[in-house]
């Protein structure tokens, strides 16, 4: 037996500010109000630092320097020139990858495990649109003579926003649009890290402004007329809010959206890389994408054996501290959040699902909850409609590939993934599944989003 | 309802494993961290859980004796390995040496490293490293068998020799994973180890280039935890072959401790066959003691 010893990451060196005020124009500006909130760490409640809550007079000045730079300065300089400062910026995240890493920690609840991945691929990101920067007439075939559009609004989502932010920020500099990301005030360190890495690297200012703020701030910068574009990660009802405002003025979305992921067990899967797909995907996956909340759909013939293994699981996942390297659930980004998925927990069970959590007690501080599955859910509960996510999975069962394909489209997942042994029924899944990603097994096969590569491009460019 | 029981069964037959999700479990398994308590724990475990092996050509008695001495106290308040292991020649210049101590005396047998003999000599060769004192016999598969398809051939063979062991030695079955080809006939290797009644799976003899990797021991844990649930039987994990260092070690419990869980983590059905690794367990901790690293010339005694 080995004692559980804690392997602290130390968080004495990543230099948060005691105050954050809005990045525009290249400068760090007071909001108008005056007005800042509190950031506090949900693992342990307590204070970060103050951050600016922006009003409509800040999303008005942080458009009106978007558009100056991009009329003024990116719109005119050489594509080549647009790719040098997006690698700075990439090297600048690749070199600081660790202290990122821990201000998203701290500050989102996520464990540093998997966000210090997540920011690391951030950087990889970066790196392969600053390529694309001065090849823009071969990124998309038959638009050789494909442009920027202009200012893009972006949200940010809570759940790893740096991230989200490089998601939007290096296709959108790339493609030479000018940018205002709003972040959101519960987990908004990351992205004023980021702000301030433009800063450094001599980015034109006002190519990049940060604002942080609540969802009245994200309203504003949706309804705004100087948005060319709109673009945001984050749930489901953020996105169909967004879609119906670009619907009235006729302009671009592009929309991630971080919604629930799906996996489908066939009885012939790889049972033991299943399981763990699973509580990769539904617990330890943290912030990355809100993947958290995944609706297991397996064989009817596995679902003993299929729960046996993942309370087994469950048992040996290690909850707690999300500075600890070895944890792998960590907190939710804030008690709101949690609170959103104990309620949505709470309706499923009253309605006769059986929930079978980790055994562990959460401390009395921090925004914890324990890992959970829940079971044998009435047929008539609502899947869809909560934006509540974390570490909890749902299970349900099938019979034939139409049923799964049937009950998974019901679920509306973001992403999805097959886990089968038969290739043709791989394949025959895979094509019939309405999610932005769907996985085979391990292989990311068929990317039907418009995220990443040069079709990630295409959002952002005039066509 | 037989015929359902019988259907299931051939569902799962063979146990279908996807490499790609493997390896990247097992890479994101051994990267654990042990801190603190939890280090010096696990150096202790992972020298108790030791069997220090010589199986050299050139072994003689005095250098199989030096390695009783150093298995009984590798040093000063550290905990004795788990066994020793040596040629079947050499068992009777082991066993008096290890007489009164804990540390157990493990003999390959059955034709190692290749096992290209007939069943009669190997079963001849395991009852006398027995007769000549070993309590642990690592025997190894016929690969010959097992890659011509003749499964029958490996399961029956693993099954004589463990009659000839008996009460009276553990059994440890080598699978010399390097030669099997994939991860998916790994396992079926093991699943005929452990339903010829090994008391141990084992990875391999240390003789050719491919042995432990932390994928492996994966697939051996994934099989002796089916194998745990299907039948009770909690069957030992031995993992040798290239591992060198403390942090692969570390790597290893690590996986043993996800998968099978802290009821394995212990000399009775958790192995490290290695000879070097000892030294960099011995030298991490005495830094742990002393603050300081020693002296590498120092922490080892035998080569």
């Amino acid at each position: 037996m080995i004692p559980e010893a804690p392997a602290l990451e130390s968080t004495a060196d990543i230099g948060v500010r005691d105050r954050y005020g809005l990045f525009i124009g290249g400068d760090w500006v007071a909001p108008e109000t005056g007005a800042y909130v509190i950031s506090e760490n949900p693992a342990t409640d307590e204070p970060l630092a103050l951050v600016a809550r922006a009003t409509a007079a800040d999303v008005d000045r942080a458009l009106r320097a978007a558009r100056r730079a991009y009329e003024k300065s990116w719109r005119k300089i050489k594509p080549a020139e647009r790719a040098k400062y997006l690698y700075r910026i990439a090297r600048a995240i690749a070199e600081r990858t660790r202290v990122l890493a821990l201000m998203e920690t701290i500050d989102g609840g996520a464990p540093i495990r998997s966000v210090r991945d997540v920011v690391g691929h951030a950087a990889t990101t970066a790196f392969y649109y600053a390529g694309w920067a001065d090849k823009l007439a071969w990124a998309i075939g038959g638009h050789e003579r494909a442009r920027a559009i202009g200012v893009v609004g972006a949200l940010v989502s809570a759940r790893s926003p740096i991230a989200c932010a490089i998601d939007i920020l290096a296709p959108a500099l790339a493609a030479g649009n000018t940018l205002v990301l709003k972040a959101s005030t519960c987990a908004p360190l990351g992205v004023l890290a980021l702000a301030q890495i433009c800063a450094e690297v001599d980015l034109p200012p006002g190519v990049v402004n940060v604002i942080t703020g609540e969802s009245d701030v994200s309203a504003t910068l949706v309804e705004h007329p100087d948005c060319d574009l709109l673009a945001c990660e984050g749930s489901i009802g953020v996105a169909s809010a967004i879609r119906r405002v670009t619907a009235t003025r006729r302009i671009p979305l592009r929309a991630s959206v971080d919604g629930p992921a799906c996996i489908i067990v066939f009885d012939d899967a790889p049972l033991d890389a299943a399981i763990e797909a699973i509580v990769a995907a539904t617990y330890r996956a943290g912030t990355k994408t809100s993947r958290s909340g995944t609706l297991v759909l397996v064989h009817e013939s596995l679902e003993t054996d299929v729960v046996a293994r993942l309370t087994a699981r469950l048992r040996t996942l290690r909850h707690g501290d999300p500075l600890d390297r070895n944890t792998d659930v960590g907190a939710f980004a804030s008690r709101t959040h949690r609170d959103r998925l104990a309620a949505r927990v709470d309706r499923a069970v009253a309605g006769g699902a059986t929930l079978l959590a980790a055994p562990w007690t959460p401390p009395d501080v921090g925004a914890f909850r324990a890992a959970a599955i829940l079971i044998d859910l009435p047929p008539s509960f609502d899947l869809v409609s909560s934006d509540a996510s974390g570490p909890f999975a749902t299970l349900a069962t099938f019979r034939t590939p139409a049923e799964a394909l049937e009950r998974a489209a019901a679920f509306a997942p973001a992403s999805a993934s097959v886990w089968t042994s038969s290739g043709a029924q791989a394949l025959y899944t895979a094509q019939r599944f309405a999610a932005g990603v769907v996985w085979c097994n391990t292989f990311d096969r068929f990317d039907a989003g418009r995220v990443g590569g040069p079709a990630g491009l295409r959002a952002y460019l005039d066509l | 309802m037989p015929c359902v029981e019988y259907e299931r069964r051939e569902r799962r037959t063979p146990v279908r494993i996807d490499a790609v999700a493997l390896e990247t479990r097992a890479a994101d398994l051994i990267r654990r961290a042990f801190k603190a308590d939890a280090k010096a724990a696990a150096i202790d475990l992972a020298i108790a859980c030791m069997d220090l092996t010589t199986l050299e050509g050139r072994d003689t008695p005095a250098t199989v004796r030096t390695l009783c001495a150093r298995a009984i106290a590798p040093a000063p308040l550290a905990p004795h390995v788990a066994a020793i292991c040596v040629y079947p020649n050499l068992v009777r210049h082991a066993a008096p040496a290890l007489a009164g101590s804990d540390v157990r005396l493990a003999s390959v047998a059955t034709a190692f490293p290749g096992g290209q003999s007939s069943l009669a000599v190997k079963l001849r060769e395991t009852r006398e490293a027995i007769d000549a004192g070993a309590n642990e016999i690592d025997m190894v598969i016929d690969r010959n068998a097992f890659l011509c398809g003749r499964d029958a051939d490996v399961a029956h063979e693993i099954a004589a020799v463990r009659a000839v062991c008996g009460d009276a030695a553990t059994l440890k079955v080598i699978l010399e994973v390097g030669e099997l080809g994939s991860y998916a006939a790994i396992r079926r290797a093991a699943d005929l180890a452990l339903a010829g009644g090994a008391h141990f799976v084992k990875t391999a003899t240390g003789k050719i280039g491919v042995s432990s990797t932390p994928a492996i021991a994966l697939v051996l844990c994934e099989a002796i935890a089916d194998h745990a649930r299907r039948t009770g039987a909690q069957v030992g994990l031995k993992l040798a072959g290239g591992i060198r260092t403390t942090k692969s070690a570390f790597g290893y419990l690590a996986i043993v401790d996800a998968t099978l869980g802290a009821t394995w983590l212990s000399p009775e059905r958790f192995r490290l066959g290695a000879s070097s690794l000892l030294d960099d367990l011995l030298m991490q901790r005495a830094k742990l003691v002393s603050g300081a690293y020693g002296d590498p010339a120092r922490a080892t005694i035998a080569s």
